[in-house]
């Protein structure tokens, strides 16, 4: 079958997975809808790694000969492809980390060091949302308790989007960081962050804008976001686990103080004190995560050839097929808008007289992956009075007739179960 | 492909998830513990009740799945009346059986019902859920015990 919106060459397009070929336990095909969790990665992506291993692997920007010329090309070469996919200004605005965690870890860390206009203290608040990922949720918390500082946050209004009524009483001349997720990995929510960005400016805020849901299905635009930071996070976009990205503002990151010392971090180190590298490398101490970084420098490349917007096309058209099938489950409550235009790939839900684990445990028995628990949303959950969920979520290589199985298998479930 | 989805879901388990034993909290108490699975988020609030060297009580309020919960209403069948050292050979008892990735025949006299958790321990992702409130227990016994010392 075929949606309005849909990738024309969808049957090319899984055929550059591998795994998508793979059978279970039992002979049945893999029915892969846990992408918000990680992605599955194509074969281009896998040969660009292989390939550098066994072709280019030296150490970067330390060796002095031809493999080390090769290799520091091919890590500073998936910086100019990360660079271009942001719409960064520069390329130097961009950090590699481990992960999107280790990003926002870093900025809160640094800005717990921080000096001058950047210090937080006593009687500062950082505002953050009740739908963060706890790894959006936890470095503000340490980062406020250690300074003696205040954290806020937005709460949510019934049908899972931010509630901005109060926006002017959160956000104030006190407000010294707000930090946002683009797209929920929970509710799926899009929230509206440029409006809200824009209102933190006028306070002198830093937004810091969490883009590991977003940045695999919308096309992203540092500049038009209006953020001063924007992380996210490799694996989620097709590349490989290890690598995620930071992109700061150049006058912030020249402004920060170092994340962790090291090798490549510094200008000069005499045993009484060193001086620092420039940015990015300021904050990249240590061998950095080199094939990782090519990997994710031949994912975005493959994205990009796809083309964002058609891939956000995509996820919609999935996403709104998903909804409706999903709306045919008796005693099934999606939590989250319903209004697929307002919505990211990530579909969390409920179903009445079974637990999400059991939901999850049955729909495997049938080659279906999904996700059950709190997603590392816990306040968003509480926020919904549930414990846990069980999430669905698709990508660029879904196919309706996936969602198709999903249905059935909740249906079997159901049956299992004895519900209804 | 039902086989091995029924090897985990045993009618006896479905049957304690739709209906526990001993569920609910209840006085009196020496000793209350709160354990989470922090995985999933499956939680149990439960109370121990010591009284002559026996376990007079076991009561709990657990939010999960239906392993978990099956699991808390088994324990409690178990190890309420037994002494307390008894009932602690009970749990080891379990936590072996858990614990075997399959390959540990459980002790129907010992067990009881408990022994329909033999097909979750061939299932990693769920012996946490199976052992939640076990070692609740174990931790609230222990509490119980220095209580009334």
């Amino acid at each position: 079958m075929t949606l309005p919106g849909l990738l024309p060459e969808l049957e090319v397009i899984r055929k550059d997975f591998p795994i998508l070929e793979r059978t279970l336990a039992g002979g049945v095909p893999l029915v892969y809808l846990d992408s918000a969790n990680t992605s599955q990665k194509p074969q281009c992506v896998i040969d660009a790694m292989v390939d550098h291993l066994e072709r280019h692997n030296a150490n970067v920007a330390r060796a002095m000969h031809q493999l080390g010329a090769e290799s520091s090309e091919a890590f500073e070469n998936a910086r100019d492809v990360v660079a271009r996919f942001i719409g960064a200004p520069s390329r130097d605005e961009v950090v590699f980390t481990k992960n999107a965690s280790e990003a926002l870890n870093l900025v809160a860390n640094t800005l717990a060091w921080a000096t001058g206009d950047l210090a937080i203290g006593a009687g500062d608040e950082v505002v953050v949302t009740e739908m963060e990922h706890h790894s959006n949720i936890v470095p503000w918390q340490l980062l406020t308790e250690r300074k003696g500082a205040t954290l806020r946050w937005f709460g949510l209004t019934e049908s899972g989007e931010l509630d901005l009524a109060d926006i002017d009483s959160l956000i104030t001349e006190r407000t010294k960081v707000v930090s946002l997720t683009w797209v929920s990995n929970m509710l799926g929510t899009i929230n509206p962050v440029a409006e809200i960005a824009r209102r933190a400016h006028e306070v002198g805020a830093i937004v810091v804008v969490d883009a590991s849901q977003a940045a695999p299905q919308l096309p992203v635009d540092v500049t038009a976001v209006d953020a001063d930071v924007l992380v996210f996070t490799g694996h989620k976009v097709v590349g490989p686990t290890g690598i995620g990205v930071l992109w700061g503002k150049r006058s912030l990151l020249e402004q920060l103080p170092p994340f962790l010392g090291g090798g490549e971090m510094i200008e000069t180190v005499r045993m009484e004190r060193s001086t620092y590298a420039g940015i990015p490398h300021k904050f990249e101490a240590g061998t950095p995560p080199i094939v990782e970084a090519v990997g994710l420098g031949a994912a975005l490349e493959y994205l990009a050839a796809v083309g964002m917007e058609n891939i956000h096309r995509h996820e919609q058209a999935i996403t709104a097929y998903a909804l409706e099938g999903l709306a045919t489950i008796p005693g099934l409550r999606v939590l989250g808008p319903l209004d697929v235009t307002r919505r990211g790939g990530a579909v969390a839900f409920e179903m009445d007289g079974v637990h999400p684990h059991d939901i999850a445990q049955v729909l495997d028995s049938r080659g279906v992956a999904v996700r059950a628990g709190h997603h590392c949303a816990k306040p968003a959950h509480a926020r919904f009075g549930v414990q846990s969920s069980t999430r669905m979520s698709s990508y660029l290589y879904t196919t309706p007739a996936e969602i198709d199985a999903l249905v059935e298998g909740l249906e079997h479930t159901r049956a299992y179960f004895k519900v209804g | 492909m039902n086989a091995e989805l029924d090897s985990l879901y045993q009618e006896i388990i479905l049957d304690h998830y739709k209906n526990p034993h001993h569920a609910g909290l209840r006085e009196p108490y020496e000793a209350e513990v709160h354990h989470v699975n922090p995985t999933c988020g499956d939680e149990v609030t439960l109370r121990v009740h010591i009284a002559d060297g026996t376990v007079a009580d076991v009561s709990y309020d657990a939010v999960g799945c239906s392993i978990s919960q099956a699991s808390a209403s088994v324990l409690t069948d178990l190890v309420i009346g037994k002494p307390v050292a008894e009932a602690m050979s009970v749990h080891e008892e379990f936590l072996t059986l858990m614990q075997g990735k399959g390959t540990v025949e459980p002790d129907e006299d010992v067990l009881e019902d408990g022994i329909a958790f033999a097909g979750v321990a061939k299932f990693p992702a769920r012996v946490k859920c199976a052992l939640l409130s076990w070692m609740a227990w174990k931790d609230a016994t222990a509490r119980s015990l220095e209580e009334t010392r």
